[in-house]
């Protein structure tokens, strides 16, 4: 032992092709067993070296692991390089960083695989609600749509796996088809700037990915387990993924959920229910320099609709509203009555992809979409099991896209994207047409380019144009037309004409121009200032066209206005940003101004048969919105954490001067976190959550005579819920249980204190509670 | 040999937009069928039908575009002092061709449904032995109408859907309303 042995061996990890640091590369002395892992800046040290040849192995998740021999001389330095375009080519990320940006001057916020389990029994608007600045809009709790910055519906773009998700979105009742389980990433982009998916993202976009399959000899799998005490249900998933170092890999996913009717603290929340069933399947073949994937998804969804929000007219509205407790309450049940939902979404994606020497990534995507949505009302007699909608939406898209490397530090994305989309709605329901048949066609072409300015200088611009035609046949009813004065101002469009019906062929083109400009300014270190302008275009949907009906699940009558042209928003928003292990923040302000924002509002007061409904017209008008969204993380120790969000958003009709309905109130949420990855890696957690009430709110509320009382008497739909504070625990820990195989438990209960509250988000508020105390069990095998 | 290359990616460019081209043209379905709609009540008639003989009144709501913007049309009727009245409702979805009798669905689903009348504060009317249904609770679709005093109000006629029966009146039935009509009534 005359040797020196205090001698040190580092160096950092790099990629072959670009030098990029690795993060998260294992190596590993052999005979010694000695390993270490590089850290954030792809920097490793062993330490304890006598002067001596080592063999090292140095390994990767997502790399070929490759050997190499060093020869130690006292304290030495030695690099190593990984042939890491793996990586680049599946868009991989070890710490869930770099999915790749979507947009480089707007703060992305992602939810990753490990915070995504914790919602394997929810839905994917549950996980989203988990981040500043987005809520949800829910009808009940299972269907759940996400808000960005106080808007949703149509606004929100939703990109599923590559594909812009077309699943009757503009509906508020409407959640989207996807399933939480198939999905390993999630990033949202508060703004239009990703213009690479679509320039009429008013309010955001989303986008879910499927996890990437490394290229290696690997045969991997796991499979979630939940069991909840409210609702009495569970939810079950797996995922098996096999893949070949020569490129092949093929993957497979299902899950399964069923729960029976939720309940509020005091009562059962009759006809809540809800059964989803999904699968995906991924097939593909991997190189550096070009590939190709299949994939393929079907989802199936069916949903109780609280009995007691079914109601009739406006004197059953002002019952339900005036009642404590839901005007139907019966015994708990997993059957899921009328009226419900019943939703099937497929969606199967071909993409290839190509890249040239000084040309660029070439890649063509065909995706093709069928989504059914039926809808059941309480009926009478032989229309008692139809349903009152049955539409089928089938989408075509081509897209070709390319990203070039220009010259240094300058990239550009381009792009072409043409889409069929036809939708036809069933005549065999014996309900007028909700959405009416149509044939649209879509042509876009963008481009986004960024240039690295300097060291610390990022500037992004970027446009696009989209051209819209619609080819709609619409019956209108005749009395309808003519009270519209349809019939002076379009008597061209009239193809026939029925005793009281009126088929009519609108032809509608729109053209849209989205922009965006912005820029990233890193300074200090870890301090990063964004700033984004973007300009979004969005052609009216076919509900804020077309519809003039009783709207069932909203008791109101809703009429839509053929005349409407595209609403465009400008929005600004400004990042600051701290991106520090110990102590990272971000704060965003953010204003968006839209012009001809389509808004619908009441109007009067309808006598039918059935009683008196509200009219509300669909209406354009100069709306802003302003807001700031806070996040907060301090780590008090090595592993005790402070998370907090904070968000606030304002949004006026500036016509009319008044609030815009519908906007989340304050919210601010406090979350202490301790994760000890020394003691099986445990986690728990205690989040408090506080909402405030809302008090900008427009007032639409009517009068209407009760003929019981013989008396006239408000419909107080406009008030807005009390503030509410809810509790929620949640904790997991590994349990090793061989080389290969994790085991994860976790128990949580969300609404710890049993808190009544209710939301205004929540579209079912005047007639029920929101979910009371809810324990949940999770298993989750790595295998 | 750089040329050929790009030649290479122009053709493939040029390819890869010709099949993006090629779904927009595709043919016109047929035109659409209209909807008639099954469901609809468009049109309520009570007939009070006086014992002892005499013209039937007859209360009436019709409102053909349903939901549409036209005004239903509303006859009110006159009842005389005194007089006992045997009442039978029909409902009608006239949308339909021919009219569908909606009243013999509601009597077939008779556990789901019931009628509530309202008597208005200034009307002397009493209304009694409505008819059952498979379990003896109300059903309502026929009842006996008393005309009292010489008096005026409002008469209104509410037909709950999947109401809990028995129940204390319309205030804690639940359900949906079918129908709310309310029509001016007079004892003369």
């Amino acid at each position: 032992m005359s040797q020196n042995c205090d001698n040190s061996l580092s160096g950092k990890v790099t990629d072959l092709h670009d030098g990029q640091l690795l993060i998260g590369v294992t190596l590993t002395i052999a005979d010694t067993e000695q390993t270490v892992q590089t850290g954030y800046d792809g920097s490793f040290t062993f330490s304890n070296l006598c002067n001596d040849t080592y063999y090292i192995q140095v390994s990767h998740p997502f790399c070929l692991t490759k050997g190499f021999t060093v020869r130690v001389i006292g304290d030495t330095t030695k690099s190593f390089k990984l042939e890491h375009h793996i990586e680049e080519l599946n868009q991989i990320t070890i710490e869930g960083s770099a999915y790749s940006d979507k947009s480089k001057t707007i703060l992305e916020n992602t939810i990753d695989d490990e915070a995504l389990e914790r919602f394997s029994s929810g839905s994917l608007g549950d996980a989203l609600n988990s981040l500043s600045g987005v809520s949800s809009l829910n009808t009940g709790n299972t269907v759940v749509k996400p808000l960005i910055n106080g808007l949703h519906s149509s606004r929100v773009v939703i990109i599923n796996n590559g594909v812009r998700m077309e699943d009757q979105e503009w509906g508020a009742e409407h959640a989207p088809n996807i399933d939480i389980n198939a999905i390993s990433n999630l990033t949202v982009i508060k703004g239009a700037g990703a213009l690479q998916y679509s320039g009429d993202a008013v309010g955001g976009v989303i986008v879910a990915e499927a996890s990437k399959v490394p290229v290696k000899d690997s045969l991997y799998g796991k499979s979630l387990m939940t069991a909840a005490s409210n609702g009495r249900g569970s939810s079950l998933s797996s995922k098996l993924t096999k893949s070949y170092q020569n490129g092949w890999y093929a993957t497979l996913q299902g899950s399964l959920k069923r729960f029976g009717d939720f309940e509020a603290p005091d009562y059962v929340l009759s006809n809540t229910g809800m059964f989803e069933r999904s699968a995906s399947m991924q097939v593909g073949f991997n190189r550096f320099d070009y590939g190709i994937e299949g994939y393929y998804s079907i989802f199936k969804n069916e949903i109780g609709i609280l009995r007691a929000s079914h109601l009739g007219g406006a004197q059953d509205q002002i019952r339900a509203i005036e009642s404590t407790i839901p005007l139907t309450i019966k015994d708990f049940t997993y059957k899921i009555d009328k009226p419900k939902q019943d939703v099937s979404h497929h969606l199967a994606r071909l993409k290839a992809f190509k890249r040239f020497d000084n040309f660029g990534k070439l890649s063509l995507q065909y995706d093709f979409q069928k989504n059914n949505r039926l809808e059941f009302d309480i009926r009478r007699g032989d229309d008692r099991e139809k349903p009152s909608v049955d539409l089928e939406l089938d989408t075509h898209t081509v897209l070709l896209d390319l990203e070039s490397d220009l010259k240094d530090g300058m990239t550009l994305k381009s792009g072409v994207m043409a889409r069929y989309q036809n939708n036809f709605a069933a005549a065999d329901t014996g309900v007028r047409r909700l959405i009416p048949d149509y044939q649209m066609y879509d042509l876009g072409v963008y481009f986004v380019a960024d240039y690295q300015l300097s060291k610390q200088l990022l500037l992004e611009a970027g446009a696009r144009y989209d051209f819209t035609f619609m080819d709609v046949f619409k019956f209108y009813r005749t009395s309808f037309w003519e009270s519209r004065n349809y019939d002076q101002l379009f008597p061209e469009i009239v193809v026939e004409e029925f005793a009281t019906q009126i088929l009519s062929n609108p032809q509608l083109n729109f053209n849209n121009g989205s922009a965006t400009l912005g820029a990233t300014y890193t300074f200090a270190e870890d301090y990063n200032l964004f700033f984004n302008y973007s300009v979004a275009s969005r052609a009216p949907n076919p509900s804020e066209l077309f519809s003039e009906g009783l709207h069932h699940s909203a008791s109101r009558i809703e009429i839509g206005d053929l005349r409407f042209n595209s609403e465009i928003s400008h929005k600004v928003s400004l990042t600051l940003q701290r991106d520090d292990d110990n102590f990272s923040y971000s704060v965003t302000p953010y204003i968006n101004t839209v012009s001809d924002f389509i808004i619908i509002e009441p109007v009067d007061v309808r006598q039918t048969i059935r009683g008196n409904f509200q009219v509300w017209e669909y209406r354009q008008t100069d709306a802003q919105l302003l807001g700031l969204d806070v996040d907060v993380s301090y780590a008090f120790t090595n592993n005790v954490r402070l998370n907090s969000q904070f968000s606030l958003v304002k949004g006026f009709d500036q016509t009319l001067d008044i609030p815009l309905i519908g906007m989340p109130p304050v919210n601010i949420s406090n979350e202490i976190v301790y994760q000890n990855p020394e003691f099986n890696n445990i986690r728990l957690s205690l989040q408090s959550a506080y909402h405030f009430k809302q008090n900008d709110f427009p007032n639409n509320n009517f009068e209407v005579y009760i003929p019981q009382t013989e008396t006239y008497e408000e419909v107080d739909i406009s008030s807005t819920p009390n503030a509410y504070h809810l509790l929620n625990f949640n904790s997991n820990i590994d349990i090793n249980i061989n080389q290969q195989s994790k085991l994860t438990v976790g128990f949580s209960i969300t609404n710890l204190m049993n808190t009544s509250y209710r939301n205004y988000l929540n579209r079912l508020r005047h007639y029920a509670d929101d979910l009371g105390r809810n324990f949940l069990l999770n298993l989750k095998v790595n295998y | 040999m750089k040329n050929l290359k790009n030649m290479k990616n122009l053709k493939f460019l040029t390819a890869a937009l010709v099949t993006s081209s090629l779904f927009i043209g595709c043919s016109k379905d047929d035109d659409p069928q209209p909807v008639n709609e099954e469901e609809v009540i468009t049109t309520m008639t009570v007939t009070l039908q006086p014992e002892g003989g005499g013209t039937d009144v007859i209360l009436e709501f019709r409102d053909l575009d349903g939901d549409g913007p036209d005004e239903p049309e509303i006859t009110n009727g006159n009842l005389t002092a005194g007089v006992t009245y045997s009442g039978s409702i029909v409902l009608l979805n006239e949308a339909e061709e021919p009219a569908e009798n909606i009243t013999e669905e509601v009597e077939g689903e008779n556990l789901e449904h019931q009628f509530f009348f309202t008597v208005g504060g200034g009307l002397d009317v009493t209304i009694s032995e409505e008819n059952l249904d498979d379990e003896n609770n109300i059903l309502g679709t026929t009842f006996t109408l008393t005309a009292g005093t010489v008096s005026s109000g409002e008469l209104t006629f509410t037909l709950v859907h999947e109401p809990t029966k028995p129940n204390d009146g319309l205030e804690s039935a639940g359900g949906e309303e079918d129908i709310s009509v309310t029509f001016d009534v007079s004892v003369e």
